[in-house]
């Protein structure tokens, strides 16, 4: 019997996969957390094995809001696919119409001009401000402290404001265009942007406070869901979850995109992984934003907010009107008839949650052969079963909103 | 205090010490007024719902601050986001769940028709499974719209006759989804 | 990571030397389209490139950032395809292998027992393709419902299902 205990004993805290055959079964309990479970911010099924509190197994089903983004892009053409882009990852959609105009460019073979750049740069930055706000916050509504969110939707909301100058739309904001922006920041957008920069630090230090010391928070998230760099590369992690292992692997700094090489900014990494970890680098990505985000406003270059591409980028409504050339550009454009190089082409960018991979296959025609996104989440979320092996039911909660998993982003 | 606004009095026989009104009036009133919405959120428009719980727009305001997570206890069933076929059956298992009276809430095109997603894995609007109230329009919604929408449900509620959740046309109704 | 150098300079034309010298698996095409080196191999080979990449002390190519199935329906007997995106995270180099099969016959070896990420991967590519990875252990539809009965990425199978009904014409001024 005693020998019996300790054997399971070891086998929950050991970090190798657990073995069920070695347990007489009669002792775990099945639990079905989700798919509309409050507390999963999302449609994740788990059906949990639980000795008790603890976790033995788990088995993730997803799928439960499946798009068939891929079928879709093979069916429209290029322009309507940011669109979808927008809906991947809406926590930070920006990055993601980005990605999509930068992969087509590269396609192309468009080179961006520095004002074109920068102007990106701010867009992106501010998207990835707002992603990790929405994931740290909702992180403290977890851990029971309902406050932090509060403070920090007024940021967001500021966000959405800056959005809305440059686009119209707050969350799914199809911003920008192949080639360039759609129009230049107006001074309105200045003014905001300055507003959000001033006003920033002292609601977010208030955030800071309010959880990076506090101790329920820490005893909370502190070696909970952690995970060791070696493995998180072997499942495909990137972006603040790896990075949270060690690892410094950050697609802005190693391939640089959009002049990311012109900034100063760190890549802040964690030790252990676990979900404290990853709470502090993305708070640390924050604060490198707004550090990339001063500079960029800085130097702000001169120049047009476009590049020439006739066949990508509409042209103005009064050239529309009056010249005939650019209402056959228009009209090509918006009926989709404009053909494109055969190739096949890979564009990553730092999304929120990471690596984001847009694999483009082209065979000339107007849309897509293959579009494939390489989903940062949909990659990670594999080792959650391992992740929330051992540990409590309610730590297992935690795991989940610290890494982030975004259900369309998940789903495609 | 200047702040607390009361609800208008339905119509009525007033007089000194007594006020006399129909009992449905006083139901709807107490109804509409608070309204324990469950959040169904699974993409976009959660996070536009999000928004629209949060500091800047409030949905408390309008007696809705009670989120109900069980289905047993919720009042309003709000259905953001793409419904995906194969999260239908789990979203008409949830609005099986709720109490009489309930309401549907469809927030965004996906809920509503299936927006932009005419896919072969996409559910094409929830009112293939579920009887819906108020559509939103809108990809996402903005706050405003969602509260709009909860403004309409409100009205439904409050001008809702007792009995017609036993009436003919409704049980026509709810055995067209199969529901008894 | 960028700051460690390496005196040798690993370019494309190394690279496919040093796969030919080392384990001297065919290469049946490569390219670089777009900065990338492309190779395309016979199916059976994939591990153990897979494994040479991921040990040699050189090159290192130990992360594997993606995989994902392509449907070429007019190539004969070619016409499923399985692409893997590695990435040297050493060197910075990244590297697409491409490997096909025919419909009939759309057998592939998994690649989940090296890399723990290429299990939900491989179940994706079988779930829109059906692309079967012999070895993996638990190869089920991911995405779709496990009631489905055809590979919807296929290029065969349309996009919608029909089941739409407010795409009325008159909306549409058809």
């Amino acid at each position: 019997m005693e020998q019996e205990l300790t054997k399971k004993t070891n086998i929950l805290e050991g970090s190798s996969p657990v073995s069920l055959d070695q347990l007489p079964q009669q002792d775990y309990n099945i639990l079905n957390l989700g798919p509309t479970h409050p507390a999963t911010h999302g449609i994740f099924q788990n059906v949990l094995k639980m000795d008790g509190e603890k976790i033995i197994d788990a088995e993730p089903t997803i799928g439960y809001i499946h798009r068939a983004f891929e079928k879709i892009a093979e069916n429209r053409p290029f322009y309507q696919v940011t669109t979808l882009t927008d809906r991947l990852n809406y926590c930070s959609s920006p990055i993601n119409n980005m990605g999509w105009h930068m992969t087509v460019e590269k396609l192309l073979g468009v080179k961006t001009t520095k004002k074109v750049d920068y102007m990106r740069v701010i867009i992106m930055e501010l998207a990835r401000i707002s992603d990790h706000l929405i994931c740290n916050s909702v992180l403290g509504v977890d851990t029971g402290a309902l406050t932090g969110f509060t403070y920090v939707f007024q940021l967001r909301e500021k966000i959405y404001d800056i959005y809305e100058e440059v686009c119209g739309a707050r969350l799914t904001t199809n911003i920008g265009r192949i080639g360039g922006m759609e129009r230049d920041f107006t001074p309105k957008f200045w003014q905001k942007l300055k507003e959000f920069l001033d006003e920033f630090p002292k609601i977010f230090n208030e955030f800071d406070s309010l959880l990076t010391r506090n101790r329920i928070f820490f005893d909370r998230t502190k070696n909970v869901g952690g995970i060791s760099a070696e493995r998180a590369l072997n499942y495909g992690f990137t972006g603040p979850n790896l990075r949270a292992t060690g690892v410094d692997y950050d697609v802005r700094a190693m391939n640089p995109y959009s002049s990311y090489q012109d900034f100063e900014f760190e890549v802040p990494v964690g030790e252990t992984g676990d979900c404290y970890d990853r709470f502090l680098v993305r708070n640390e990505e924050i604060r490198q934003s707004i550090k990339i985000i001063e500079q960029a406003m800085k130097n702000m270059p001169e120049g047009r907010h476009f590049v020439d591409v006739p066949e990508f980028y509409l042209p103005p409504k009064q050239d529309v009107y009056t010249k005939m050339e650019a209402l056959i550009w228009h009209f090509k454009i918006v009926m989709g008839e404009v053909d494109v190089p055969v190739g096949e082409v890979y564009h990553s960018v730092e999304g929120g949650n990471g690596e984001l991979g847009y694999y483009l296959v082209s065979d000339g025609g107007r849309q897509a052969y293959r579009l494939h996104f390489r989903r940062p989440c949909f990659i990670f979320y594999q080792a959650y079963p391992e992740l929330i092996k051992g540990s409590m039911l309610s730590d297992a909660i935690l795991t989940m909103s610290s890494l982030n998993v975004i259900a369309g982003e998940l789903d495609a | 205090m200047s702040n607390v606004k009361l609800v208008d009095t339905p119509n009525g026989h007033a007089g000194e010490g007594y006020f006399a009104t129909s009992l449905d009036k006083v139901i709807g009133l107490a109804r509409a007024n608070s309204i324990w919405p469950l959040p169904f959120a699974t993409s976009c428009c959660g996070i536009e719902f999000m928004a629209t719980m949060a500091s800047n727009y409030d949905l408390g305001r309008f007696g809705a601050e009670r989120l109900s997570f069980s289905p047993r206890q919720a009042d309003l069933l709000m259905v953001m986001g793409t419904i995906a076929k194969k999260m239908g059956p789990i979203v008409r298992q949830v609005y099986l769940q709720m109490a009489e009276p309930r309401w549907v809430i469809a927030v965004g095109a996906c809920a509503s028709s299936g927006g932009i997603f005419d896919t072969y894995s996409v559910l094409q609007g929830i009112d293939k499974v579920v009887p819906v109230d108020v559509y939103v329009p809108g990809c996402p919604p903005r706050p405003e719209q969602i509260i709009d929408g909860i403004l309409k449900i409100q009205e439904l509620v409050k001008n809702e006759p007792l009995r017609r959740r036993n009436s003919e046309e409704y049980k026509e109704l709810m055995a067209s989804y199969g529901i008894m | 990571m960028q700051n460690i150098t390496n005196t040798l300079e690993i370019n494309h034309s190394y690279i496919l030397e040093r796969i030919r010298e080392r384990i001297g698996i065919n290469l049946l095409e490569f390219d670089h389209p777009y900065d990338i080196l492309t190779i395309t191999i016979n199916k059976e080979c994939i591990i153990d490139l897979l494994l040479f990449l991921r040990d040699d002390e050189i090159l290192k190519f130990d992360f594997l950032t993606d995989i994902c199935g392509i449907h070429y329906p007019n190539n004969k007997h070619r016409e499923i395809g399985v692409i893997y995106h590695l990435h040297s995270l050493i060197n910075n180099i990244r590297l697409r292998i491409k490997t096909f099969a025919s419909s009939e016959d759309p057998t592939f070896l998994t690649a989940s027992l090296i890399y723990a990420s290429a299990n939900w991967m491989e179940r994706e590519t079988y779930d829109f393709y059906g692309a079967i990875f012999q070895g993996h252990k638990d190869l089920r539809r991911i995405l779709n419902m496990d009631e489905m009965n055809y590979f919807p990425m296929r290029k065969e199978y349309p996009l919608q299902d029909g089941t739409r009904t407010d795409k009325e014409d008159k909306y549409f001024g058809r």
